[in-house]
């Protein structure tokens, strides 16, 4: 079971988390105009990275705020956490 | 029974407490301080149970956790339980036990067949011999394999036994309670660490309770007695026996199950059987010791033959004697301790030692005691069938290739020793690359991946000095790292006696003209002659040979076999043993009950149960309650012998002509506030949001980014600033997270929050022609007509003294309203309705009335939101707006959610309108086409229309739109039904809607 160090809580149990997905997916903006190739891509298409993979996860049991967590998809190390409006560098 | 295998002056038992046990219907006789294995071998019980493959006789070959094959179906206290080890089972009195896989009894095993049919039964012969005709597997294989193999039978009967899950979090755990996770342990609690030392065995000490040792100028077991009595001492350390750490998981999170009541004849009163520890340690000390390799010859199984290291520890531990002609086979020094001890107590063992000459401390304390020593000498064969009764043994030449002339020697147990296997199964699942050590002929932990360190003979060091050496210091330094405290300890004099180097030995051939079987795993029957079909047969990798072969398989995991398996492997090969390398280790190391992993959350527990404030009335009113999600919701309130079906059409039927209530408090409720609510409810809903006035409802659908209804419900301008969103009972967890999600991460300019106060409201649902009666009675002083309160009209108001809010809302189809008032109140408010509406004929009606009302009037709920519909699917798409853009509108474009024939809700009536359509049932166009019968769609929802007395259904239709007026038929396979039917408007009562603004 992950450990996250969730930004606003400090370290806690994966079980108090539900995973979001892929974070570094942009919603394209309202009201623009959208070809179904960039839709899809929005909608359906990720990566299914190895290694490195910046993914969201609410902190659904604690205080609920989405976070960013950087964490290696294949030794599940979590090299960072950032709050949803940090900027991730 | 005498235990005539008892002797007297040794062992760790408590002679004072005999103990009485039953094995396979026989009485005998034990101590306290007894495992089942130690006390049957004290009573010269050496046959235990049958092999799985090939029902061969088969005894103790360990005495722990390593036990391949002792395995017994246990009675304890009017439960049985399978899979137990017997050498792991403390003894109590009264225990029961009875041997597995063999029937009628272990004496005579009809199964024992499979042993004269072996040739029969090679590697891969379930894939190979079942195959043909593909009827005869579940008809006739299957079924006998079933009922021949097997490791017990699970009971049938519910558990009456606890379980407890626990947390924690330490700064140090210690897998095992030996030298070196005594010494870390005692170095980390020195420094104020929170330290964990568990152990698996109901004893702590590991190997220093058999080895001839002196730490500190005493003995190596009354030092570990010391250390261990001063740690229990300690506030900052928890020491736990009978507690075996199984699995090593992400980010240090170890699982431990502590068996907390299997010594005892019953569980204590408010006691668990089993606690499953979470354990989430900054740092971990893996000290789990080696377990002993045995060396592979013929008839190797043979009750009798056993690892050298366990007729050690019966006879230090335990005051058993395995055998009194012991033959010690060994290709190290180890098997020469076992001699010396046979000899102090008076039994003449013959040592073999497959190296030709040998000089060490032990060796010559073994000489000096005048023991028969033959070197270049390996056991050939084991002869005997239920018991060893003597030994084919040969000279061996220098290349190991050569046997000389066959000699059999009396004996009556065979001790063997074939080296140490470092347990690395914890470091491995930590993710820890192994790596294979020479000088050992075994894998040791390599690199760490997490916060994990193997110490002693866990990492292949079988010095006791240099071992406890190194964990004195990483105890300490460990800790320093976490307390910053850094007390020092002295590390004591450690006196032990220095061994030899072993040889690399490990299968002796075999002779001529002899096919005796030689088995590598123990437990799943798995012979040097099996793995080389395989490779034989092509398969290369490691993996694939375990699996085709079944080696190191099943609860034993390769504890004793893993590495002759891997030598045999290389040999064929001609590889070295870390260019095979191994199979993957994977929790758990152990079997783990099912009850200890279950935990608490049995029956009632599984979930939670929510419960309205009204419960207790609706309990009180008959009400038969349904589950909704985690709630319990009443399904019908039961008058009389009234059934479901007759009470259901009662309460709806009370609402299309009186007036009805219903518990609505389980709809999810959000409070939505901020300048910008009405610009997140626009983008969020379908349908435009910018333009409610105060006091108003208005009903929404909200879309998933890819076009399919994610939920619906009605939203209320309570102020200009603030909302009261409700949801789906089902969905209200879902859409919080939902809209938590674009206010965070999407849109997060906009000025808005959301909270979740479904808890905080309790609703009630007044519905029915007579429901504006009751109201003006419920509210005095409230203008509560058509143009008061207008359909989708709001308004707040004084219920006898409480503050409720008024929604002129509809589910039923009917003129309606739903009240809400703080939770507390709920029950206050539920009993003036019924008290006021008695008057009108007021029924409480549950939730199969309410699906009844919302059925005949076309109204969607979850079965027809079912998260493959989009907006026009459900007669929706007046909803949407085509102005403004919303979450999921792009995705309404697609093709396949565009075309003409696009599906839609429908209503169907059997033509008989007497037959009930089963929910699920497909329609198609024709009954009598052969399958695969072309589905058209299918019903979602079934109600018996009280407004016209006769079954209508709610369906999702292909090209619904065009298809009113058609006939089809309803098939039901599940039910066995085909119902010719008719398709109608879904809005099957007041289609133009005018009851809810009457």
């Amino acid at each position: 079971m992950l450990y996250i160090n969730c930004p606003h809580c400090g370290m806690r149990s994966q079980n108090e988390f539900s995973y979001g997905g892929d974070a570094s997916v942009k919603r394209p903006e309202l009201n623009k105009e959208v070809s179904d190739q960039e839709w899809d891509n929005f909608v359906y298409n990720r990566k299914s990275l190895r290694g490195k993979h910046l993914e969201l996860w609410q902190h659904i049991s604690g205080c609920r705020q989405w976070i960013k967590v950087e964490r290696d998809t294949v030794t599940h190390e979590i090299f960072r956490t950032f709050k949803a409006d940090e900027e991730v560098a | 029974m005498t235990q005539a295998f008892r002797i007297e002056n040794e062992g760790l038992i408590n002679r004072a407490k005999k103990l009485s046990f039953k094995f396979n219907g026989k009485t005998y006789f034990g101590y306290e301080g007894d495992t089942l294995a130690s006390a049957l071998l004290a009573n010269g019980v050496h046959l235990v149970g049958r092999s799985f493959k090939y029902h061969r006789p088969r005894g103790f070959f360990g005495a722990g956790v390593d036990e391949p094959y002792a395995i017994v179906q246990l009675f304890r206290n009017g439960e049985t339980e399978p899979n137990i080890k017997a050498t792991e089972q403390e003894l109590f009195e009264g225990l029961e036990a009875k041997s597995v896989n063999c029937w009628p009894s272990v004496n005579f095993d009809i199964g024992a067949i499979n042993n004269f049919l072996r040739i029969f039964l090679p590697a891969g012969f379930y894939y190979k011999t079942f195959m043909w005709p593909k009827s005869f597997w579940y008809r006739i294989y299957e079924p006998f394999i079933r009922k021949a193999a097997g490791l017990g039978v699970a009971s049938t009967k519910h558990d009456k036994e606890r379980y407890e899950h626990k947390y924690e979090y330490c700064d140090l755990l210690i897998a095992g309670s030996g030298p070196s996770g005594l010494a870390g342990a005692y170095a980390a609690a020195k420094n104020g660490a929170k330290v964990i030392l568990a152990e698996d065995k109901p004893r702590f000490g590991g190997s220093l309770l058999t080895s001839d040792v002196n730490i500190g100028n005493q003995s190596g077991k009354d030092w570990a007695e010391g250390i261990i009595a001063e740690l229990k001492t300690m506030p900052n350390v928890v020491v736990k026996n009978r507690s075996q750490i199984f699995g090593y998981y992400d980010h240090n999170m170890l699982v431990m199950s502590e068996k907390v009541s299997d010594h005892l004849p019953s569980t204590k009163k408010y006691h668990p059987n089993k606690r499953l520890w979470y354990i989430r340690a900054k740092e971990v000390l893996i000290s789990s010791g080696s377990i002993e390799r045995p060396i592979v010859f013929g008839n190797n199984d043979t009750p009798g033959v056993m690892l050298s290291s366990a007729a050690k520890e019966y006879l230090k531990v335990y005051g058993v004697l395995v055998g009194r002609k012991p033959l010690v086979f060994t290709n190290n020094d180890s098997g020469y301790e076992t001699a010396i001890e046979f000899k102090k107590h008076g039994v003449d063992p013959v040592v073999l030692d497959s190296r030709k000459n040998s000089e060490s401390e032990i060796i010559d304390e073994a000489k000096n005691l005048g023991i028969n020593i033959k070197n270049s000498y390996v056991v050939v064969a084991a002869q005997g069938y239920k018991k060893v009764k003597s030994a084919d043994i040969a000279s061996i030449s220098e290349d190991k290739k050569q046997l000389g002339k066959i000699e059999n020697i009396q004996c009556d147990c065979i001790c063997v020793s074939g080296f140490w296997t470092p347990t690395i199964h914890l470091a491995s699942q930590s993710g820890n690359k192994t790596k294979f050590k020479e000088e050992i002929d075994a894998f040791v932990p390599g690199q760490s991946k997490q916060n994990e360190i193997t110490l002693g003979a866990a990492n292949g060091v079988f010095s006791l000095e240099e071992t406890l050496k190194s964990s004195f210091t990483a105890g300490s330094e460990l800790s320093k790292k976490i307390t910053e405290n850094d007390n020092k300890i002295a590390i004591p004099n450690v006196v032990e006696k220095k061994s030899s180097q072993h040889d690399k030995f490990w299968c002796v051939p075999l002779p001529k003209g002899k096919n005796y079987k030689r088995f590598l795993d123990f437990q799943n029957d798995v012979a040097v002659s099996d793995v080389e079909i395989a490779l034989r047969e092509g398969y290369r990798s490691i993996e694939h040979v375990k699996r085709y072969t079944t080696l190191g398989m099943a609860t034993d995991q390769g504890k004793t076999s893993n590495l002759n398996g891997l030598q045999l492997v290389s040999e064929i090969e001609n590889k070295v043993v870390p260019a095979v390398g191994h199979t993957t280790f994977r929790p758990p190391y152990t079997p783990v009950s099912i009850g200890a992993i279950v935990g608490r959350e049995v029956g009632k527990h599984t979930k939670p149960t929510r419960k309205s404030p009204m419960h207790s009335w609706h309990e009180k009113n008959n009400a038969v309650f349904v589950d909704a999600g985690v709630w319990l919701r009443p399904r019908y309130y039961k008058r009389g012998n009234e059934n479901l079906f007759e009470a259901s059409k009662r309460e709806a039927k009370n609402v299309r002509t009186n007036v009805g209530v219903c518990d609505v408090t389980t709809l999810g409720k959000i409070d939505i506030k901020g300048p910008d609510a009405a610009e997140l409810l626009n983008r969020v809903y379908t349908n435009a949001w910018l333009k409610l006035p105060v006091g108003k409802a208005r009903y929404g659908v909200m879309l998933r980014e890819d076009g399919i209804v994610m939920d619906d419900g009605t939203t209320t301008r309570i102020s200009e600033n603030h909302y009261h969103m409700t949801t789906t009972t089902a969905q209200a967890a879902n859409v919080l997270s939902h809209l938590e999600y674009y206010l965070q991460l999407v849109w997060p300019e906009l000025n808005v929050n959301v909270v979740s106060t479904t808890e905080q409201w309790a609703g009630a649902a007044i519905a029915g022609p007579k429901s504006r009666d009751l109201l003006r009675k419920l509210f005095t002083n409230l203008d509560v007509s058509n143009e008061g309160l207008p359909f989708m009209g709001y308004m707040e108001g004084d219920l006898f003294g409480v503050k409720a809010r008024i929604f002129r809302i509809s589910f039923s189809g009917e003129l309606a309203y739903e009240v809400n008032v703080e939770s507390h109140y709920g029950n206050f408010m539920w009993e003036k309705i019924m008290e006021v509406g008695e008057e009108f004929n007021i029924q409480p009606y549950g939730t199969e009335a309410l699906s009844t009302l919302r059925i005949e009037m076309g109204h969607v709920a979850g079965s027809e939101l079912d998260g493959r519909t989009i907006p026009f699917d459900n007669a929706l798409e007046g909803l949407v707006s085509k102005k403004k853009d919303f979450i999921g509108k792009r995705s309404l474009q697609r093709t396949a959610f565009t075309a003409e024939d696009r599906q839609r809700i429908v209503g169907v009536v059997p033509l008989d309108k007497q037959t009930s359509i089963p929910e699920g049932s497909h329609l198609v166009k024709d009954d009598k086409a052969p399958l695969p019968n072309p589905k058209l769609g299918h019903i979602s929802a079934s109600c018996w229309s009280v407004e016209y007395d006769n079954p209508f259904s709610l369906a999702i239709l292909k090209d619904g739109k065009n298809m009113i007026g058609q006939k089809l038929f309803a098939m039901s396979p599940l039910k066995n039904k085909v119902i010719p039917v008719e398709i109608v408007s879904s809005h099957y009562v007041d289609p133009k809607g005018e009851r809810v603004r009457s």
